[in-house]
């Protein structure tokens, strides 16, 4: 059961994390600006799960906060795909390099 | 002890008035203001009546003394549980009579104004500044506690700032009414730390607790203000003068006097009321009402003594060779409040040495009402020829018999002749001077004789001197609004001196025996006599005596009609001396040291914020960079460096 060590899981989440960060901090579009994000949000869950998984078993917390986190990613979406439509509505596009009035 | 809380509604009413024209006046009420102030006013002279009938007759004594009764009081700022503000209405004998002067001065002269003002385009912002003044005067004559005079004494300064000022596109009356507000405000200065002096020795605020403390001489706090001295002078002293600055700034005494005259600028029945009945008596009410303290406190009584007998005596000099007619007034004016000061200053608490206490406020109530009715007389008169100058006038008492029977009244009283007011309450300040001071007494006789002599010689210049033929007569002599306060300032004016008035106000509150002494009243009353045969042989038919006199006086009478120089003495001190050698260099101070300062710090701010604004870029993911890399410097922090 224990033929894959913990590192190794590790180290998808962190390329996870990492990709979804890139994704974030290049992507104009805020779409997979959001998609980005629920990458983050999901490496995250990986290492809850993880964790729980291999240092204490007998022990369900990790995979409640799992279970947490997918919901309100799950409400966050909703929310980013509203604003994401209200950007629209007044811009005409979805790209952050369009929505650059509250500056200096 | 009875009820008297309805004094309050006497000063509410003109502040309600006040509020209401203030507010609504000029768009609403319009030219019903002036019933409106009038009527509230009546109310409030009916019950000041109806409170000096009800203290002076029924109630207000015990045992034959009058007491002092707290109408109304209560706490309005305490800092500390023997210092305190309060606001309160103490009714004595002075203050019951003083809201009868005031009430009732100021309807005569709110009837008056409904003729005088009629048709003027702020008529009602006029009568709202009426009631204000009446209602600071009310509040300072109730005022139990020396903060409350000191604030309703600041009113009252205001409220005069804006009725001198009250023809604002006149430069003169812009001018006029700042110094006013300056000089007194000057004076005023040494009344705030006169009251925090005696305060601070006396530990509280309160009037009659003050007087307990200030003039029993086992008390702690009458040690510790005689014995606590600054430049050899004992604080009660310093204090006690303090005070009295404050209150010779208000009462126009020398060397303070030099607003009054230019007062004369606001309207003439503003001059009747405040700068000549009510509001320049302030000072002599403000020591009459600390004279116990006073009264122990030799030094500064005598300074009382002698600025007043001065000022009274530089005043009637120079009211005898000024041409504009209320500028004379005003001089006669200053010269009866001296006559007031010094009669205080000779007396002494209590008893049969309390005359000049007595005597004093006697004037104060008989000048009140003989010098509105001089004022009120002047304004008709000024109504009809529309100059302030005796030149313009001569031969108006064919045009205006009413107006000239009533400032004849006006002038015989001032005058002393008997049996007219004035005669009664100078003979009594005179029989003061004599049994304490012959000097004061000899300097009062020979103002006596002045004021007899500049009168009439007023009297003669605007009634008879020359025909008045020149005169275009648009109008009569007025309306019955402007009569009838008169015939009515007249009519007291004969009768005020019956009043027995010793029986009512005396330094202690036992009725006091007076008794005419015809031998001494003879000197004065021949005096005055034969100052008014002289003023009708020089002013009565129009001749060269004057000019002829006038010539031979020479320098003396070239200072006097400049009024000795004091304006240009005061121009020369604040412009020569205060302006450059304090005033400039403190602009300085602020222009570049205080105002630098604030100057640099904004330059500093600017400069930092134009370096770091580059930082709100409005580019969301450069903030979200922001934020990982805060995120990863702290974890940073956390895991290798605290550990």
């Amino acid at each position: 059961m224990n033929s894959i060590p913990l590192t190794h899981i590790l180290f998808v989440s962190t390329a996870l994390f990492c990709i979804g960060m890139y994704g974030l901090f290049t992507r104009r579009n805020m779409i997979t600006m959001l998609m980005s994000i629920e990458l983050m949000l999901n490496s995250v869950n990986i290492n809850f799960v993880a964790f729980n998984k291999y240092l204490w078993p007998e022990k369900l917390d990790g995979i409640f906060f799992t279970l947490f986190i997918i919901t309100i990613a799950a409400a966050e979406a909703a929310i980013a795909i509203a604003i994401i439509i209200n950007l629209y509505r007044s811009h005409n596009s979805i790209d952050v390099e369009d929505a650059t009035e509250l500056k200096y | 002890m009875s009820n008297y809380s309805y004094i309050v509604w006497i000063p509410l009413l003109p502040l309600l008035t006040f509020l209401l024209l203030g507010l609504f006046g000029r768009r609403y009420v319009k030219n019903f203001s002036g019933i409106l102030g009038s009527a509230s006013l009546l109310v409030s002279t009916v019950l000041s009546l109806l409170a000096a009938r009800q203290y002076f007759l029924q109630d207000g004594q015990l045992n034959g003394v009058y007491q002092k009764i707290i109408a109304f009081k209560f706490t309005w700022l305490e800092f500390s549980p023997n210092v305190s503000i309060d606001i309160s209405a103490v009714i004595d004998p002075i203050s019951v009579m003083m809201l009868v002067v005031v009430t009732f001065v100021s309807l005569m002269v709110h009837v008056f104004s409904l003729g005088y003002m009629k048709g003027e385009e702020r008529f009602a912002t006029y009568y709202a500044y009426l009631g204000l003044f009446t209602f600071s005067m009310l509040g300072l004559v109730l005022s139990g506690n020396l903060f409350q005079i000191y604030m309703f004494w600041e009113l009252v300064g205001v409220s005069s700032y804006l009725l001198i000022g009250y023809y604002y596109y006149k430069p003169s009356a812009v001018a006029a009414s700042k110094k006013a507000f300056i000089v007194t405000r000057f004076a005023d200065l040494g009344f705030l730390i006169g009251i925090l002096v005696l305060a601070f020795y006396g530990q509280t605020l309160d009037i009659s607790m003050l007087i307990e403390r200030l003039t029993s001489t086992q008390s702690a706090e009458f040690t510790g203000i005689t014995t606590a001295g600054f430049l050899g002078v004992s604080m009660l002293t310093w204090g006690l003068s303090l005070v009295f600055i404050g209150g010779a700034g208000k009462s126009a005494m020398f060397p303070l006097h030099i607003w009054l005259p230019d007062a004369m600028e606001g309207p003439t029945p503003v001059s009747a009321l405040i700068h000549a009945a009510t509001m320049v008596v302030a000072g002599v009410y403000l020591v009459a009402r600390l004279f116990p303290i006073f009264s122990v406190d030799g030094v500064s009584l005598q300074l009382v003594t002698y600025v007043g007998a001065f000022s009274a005596l530089l005043a009637a000099i120079i009211a005898c060779t000024q041409t504009d007619i209320k500028r004379v007034l005003a001089y006669s004016t200053m010269s009866q409040i001296g006559y007031m000061m010094f009669a205080l200053g000779v007396s002494k608490q209590g008893g049969e040495s309390g005359l000049g206490y007595m005597a004093s406020m006697f004037h104060l109530f008989t000048h009140a009402f003989f010098k509105s009715l001089l004022f009120l007389g002047a304004g008709a008169v000024i109504h009809l020829v529309h100059s302030n100058d005796m030149k313009d006038m001569g031969g108006l008492r064919k045009l205006m018999p009413v107006t000239h029977i009533a400032f004849l009244v006006g002038c015989l009283a001032i005058a002393g002749v008997p049996p007219f007011a004035g005669f009664f309450s100078k003979e009594e300040i005179l029989l003061a001077a004599f049994h304490s001071n012959k000097l004061i007494f000899g300097v009062a006789l020979f103002t006596a004789a002045l004021t007899s002599f500049y009168m009439f010689r007023l009297y003669f210049s605007i009634f008879w001197n020359k025909e008045a033929a020149h005169h275009p007569h648009d109008h009569g002599e007025g309306t019955f609004s402007m009569k009838f306060p008169l015939v009515i300032l007249a009519i007291c004016a004969v009768v005020v001196g019956f009043v027995p008035f010793a029986h009512f106000v005396t330094s202690d509150g036992v009725a006091l025996e007076t008794h005419m002494d015809l031998g001494f009243s003879a000197v004065p009353v021949g005096l005055s006599l034969l100052a008014i045969l002289l003023a009708s042989v020089m002013y009565r038919v129009a001749n060269d005596k004057p000019d002829k006199v006038a010539g031979t006086m020479g320098g003396l009478y070239k200072a006097a009609s400049r009024k000795f120089y004091m304006d240009e003495l005061y121009l020369f001190i604040t412009k020569k001396i205060i302006f450059p050698l304090v005033g400039q260099p403190i602009a300085w101070i602020d222009k570049n040291i205080v105002d630098g300062l604030m100057n640099w710090l904004a330059a500093v701010t600017a400069k930092i914020s134009e370096l770091i604004k580059g930082l709100q870029s409005g580019k969301v993911q450069n903030y979200a960079l922001y934020f990982f890399g805060g995120v990863a410097a702290l974890g940073v922090l956390f895991i290798y460096i605290w550990k």
